[in-house]
């Protein structure tokens, strides 16, 4: 009897982890690739739950496409191993192929060919009849606000039209889940939140999305969680409000009206917005921002010590310093990194 | 879009390509060539003006010196034009294979859960098309000529020959594009293999008025076998040797290329 309870619970702790591992939509460990000299991606791991909106923030370069081409079967990894749903990207590829869609950077479409004619080779390809893949073609395009551009050749289609109809492909029939390679790179503001809008959509009917983008606003707008990469190694991984924790959410400019105040302002500013300010000019301080309450606090502390201000302006960071702050603050952990990324900074 | 859809770990999946599967999706992709051909139909040029300027130019040019006269030159040259024009037609399987697969449609048809064999076999199956208007047309031109066939059933089991012929030597140039690095040079190789094959051959001479060494290649040359099964066939109505001759070189053909170019294709595409 009790060998049998014991075999139970064995079960019942089998049947947990697999379920906890099956749970991830993506799991990578130690993903590398390399061109020539060049490790494009150089140990990625990465642990994406299902359901949720991932980001993959990066400038270009980074490696957030090799990433995104290896985890969809299209690259194969010099290092590492990836998993979808469970699935290994390499042993197991026409599985994978069939829980992913990808939509290309640049659009992967037949471009002699018509927007309907597109969608719906795709859809007779991926197994739905002539007739379903007519109507779905009708559905996606109307949705996409192409249908007056139907009948056209893609050739003839703009930068963004190809776009929208490189993701409606992407579509056709929902993946559990969707990679998006710079879904809204070139897009204009309002075809970018319609992009938006649909993201969303697809995401809260159970599919899992992994987005890569150059854009800080655009992780932060749709993403649960981001990471981070630069030179192809993970530098900052958690949810938009960590890393902005991190970064600050603004930067401060400081121009002082007198450079002997410099360094008691600088401790000011230090203590009181507790993060690490920079000073490039003697009269110019800079520091990341991450509660606007307690600019009010700064200013206060700045005009006791009679510390007099010539300009206040307070910047949104761009990608350039979310990358100085977050590699700054891996300096220690990887010393070596950080050498070979100063050089290519410069 | 409100419906939740099932999840991704839920679903039963196979991590092979099933043969009905791979059939449907080549025929997708056969059906996706013949839109491409309707979009462009310069695609046809080749098989159009080719047959119609080629029968008229050799039987013009060659019938009073090859056979005294035009009329006995036709049962000669058109089994001959015929299979000229169909394996010329052939080459452009390599280029536009190559060309196709440096599209960015490619990386799609990469990422999607078919059978990846399907963009090779789909190409190879819209091109029967262009090889039935190359064979049509050379027939409808004879017969304005004055070409006779023995028998309908001859002149259709003819056609149906050098079509199928052309579809199983259509996978060497398949092969060609595959391992090319450009279409220029698909091109320039698919020449130099076509060029001899089909003029060193009795497609427009009789072999006897051959120098010896030639008339060697001459008989090896399995497009030899193919022209005579075809003459045959047209000006007697009947099935001899040469049809089961050619019959096993073009079988031949398809067992080695087939395999050797479904093979570098999946290296090629899985490579990067």
């Amino acid at each position: 009897m009790s060998n049998q309870t014991e075999t139970q619970v064995e079960n019942l702790k089998k049947l947990s982890t697999t379920k906890r591992q099956s749970a991830l939509a993506v799991e990578a460990k130690g993903l590398v690739k390399i061109f020539g000299d060049n490790r494009a991606v150089d140990g990625v791991d990465l642990a994406i739950p299902t359901g949720s909106i991932y980001g993959l923030l990066g400038p270009n370069g980074a490696g957030k496409t090799t990433t995104i081409n290896m985890l969809a079967t299209l690259l194969k990894p010099d290092g590492g191993t990836a998993k979808i749903f469970g699935h290994d990207v390499q042993r197991d590829a026409q599985i994978v192929r069939q829980l992913i869609s990808v939509t290309d950077q640049d659009a992967a479409l037949d471009e002699k060919l018509s927007a309907a004619e597109n969608l719906r080779i795709f859809g007779m390809l991926l197994g739905l009849s002539t007739s379903q893949a007519r109507k779905r073609t009708t559905e996606l395009l109307e949705e996409f606000g192409l249908t007056e551009a139907a009948n056209r050749p893609v050739e003839k289609f703009s930068g963004g039209m190809r776009h929208k109809l490189d993701f409606a492909a992407s579509l056709i029939v929902q993946s559990p889940l969707i990679f998006l390679d710079e879904p809204t790179t070139g897009l204009d503001p309002r075809t970018r939140n319609q992009m938006w809008k649909i993201i969303r959509q697809i995401a809260s009917s159970g599919s899992t999305i992994l987005l890569t983008t150059q854009y800080l606003d655009e992780a932060d707008q749709l993403a649960d969680r981001i990471v981070v990469i630069d030179h192809g190694h993970v530098v900052a991984e958690g949810t938009p409000n960590e890393l902005k924790a991190k970064v600050g959410s603004a930067t401060l400019h400081l121009r002082l009206e007198n450079e002997k105040d410099n360094a008691k302002a600088m401790s000011i500013v230090q203590t009181v917005l507790n993060a690490k300010a920079s000073t490039n000019e003697p009269t110019l301080i800079t520091a990341p921002m991450a509660d606007p309450e307690r600019v009010t606090d700064l200013l206060l502390a700045l005009r006791q010590e009679n510390i007099r201000l010539s300009r206040v302006n307070v910047q949104e960071p761009t990608l350039d310093e979310v990358f100085l702050t977050l590699t700054g603050e891996s300096k220690h952990e990887h010393e070596d990194k950080q050498t070979q990324k100063g050089a290519n900074k410069q | 879009m409100t419906t939740k859809i099932v999840p991704g770990v839920e679903r039963k999946l196979k991590n092979r390509t099933s043969i009905p599967m791979t059939i449907r999706n080549s025929l997708t992709m056969a059906y996706r060539h013949l839109l491409l051909i309707r979009r462009n139909p310069e695609q046809l040029f080749d098989v159009i003006i080719q047959p119609i300027l080629f029968t008229l130019l050799f039987t013009f040019l060659f019938g009073g010196a090859i056979s005294g006269n035009i009329t006995s030159y036709l049962p000669i040259i058109i089994p001959g034009i015929m299979v000229q024009t169909a394996l010329t037609a052939t080459m452009a399987m390599g280029v536009q294979l190559r060309e196709d697969m440096d599209k960015g449609v490619f990386n799609r048809f990469k990422s999607l859960p078919i059978s990846h064999e399907a963009p090779l076999t789909g190409a190879a199956i819209a091109d029967l098309l262009r090889y039935s208007i190359a064979t049509s047309l050379v027939l409808v031109m004879g017969y304005i000529l004055g070409f006779r066939c023995a028998s309908i059933e001859g002149a259709v089991a003819g056609g149906l020959l050098v079509i199928l012929a052309a579809w199983c030597i259509s996978w060497i140039f398949a092969l060609m594009g595959v391992i090319g690095n450009s279409a220029t040079s698909v091109q320039g190789i698919s020449f130099a293999i076509m060029f001899p094959l089909t003029f060193l051959s009795n497609a427009f001479v009789p072999t006897n008025t051959l120098p010896n060494w030639l008339q060697t290649f001459v008989k090896l040359n399995p497009v030899t076998y193919l022209v005579d099964a075809i003459r045959q066939l047209f000006n007697q109505g009947t099935i001899g040797n040469d049809f089961w001759l050619s019959l096993i070189g073009i079988g031949v053909i398809v067992a080695i290329f087939v395999p050797l170019t479904v093979a570098a294709y999946m290296r090629k595409i899985q490579s990067e």
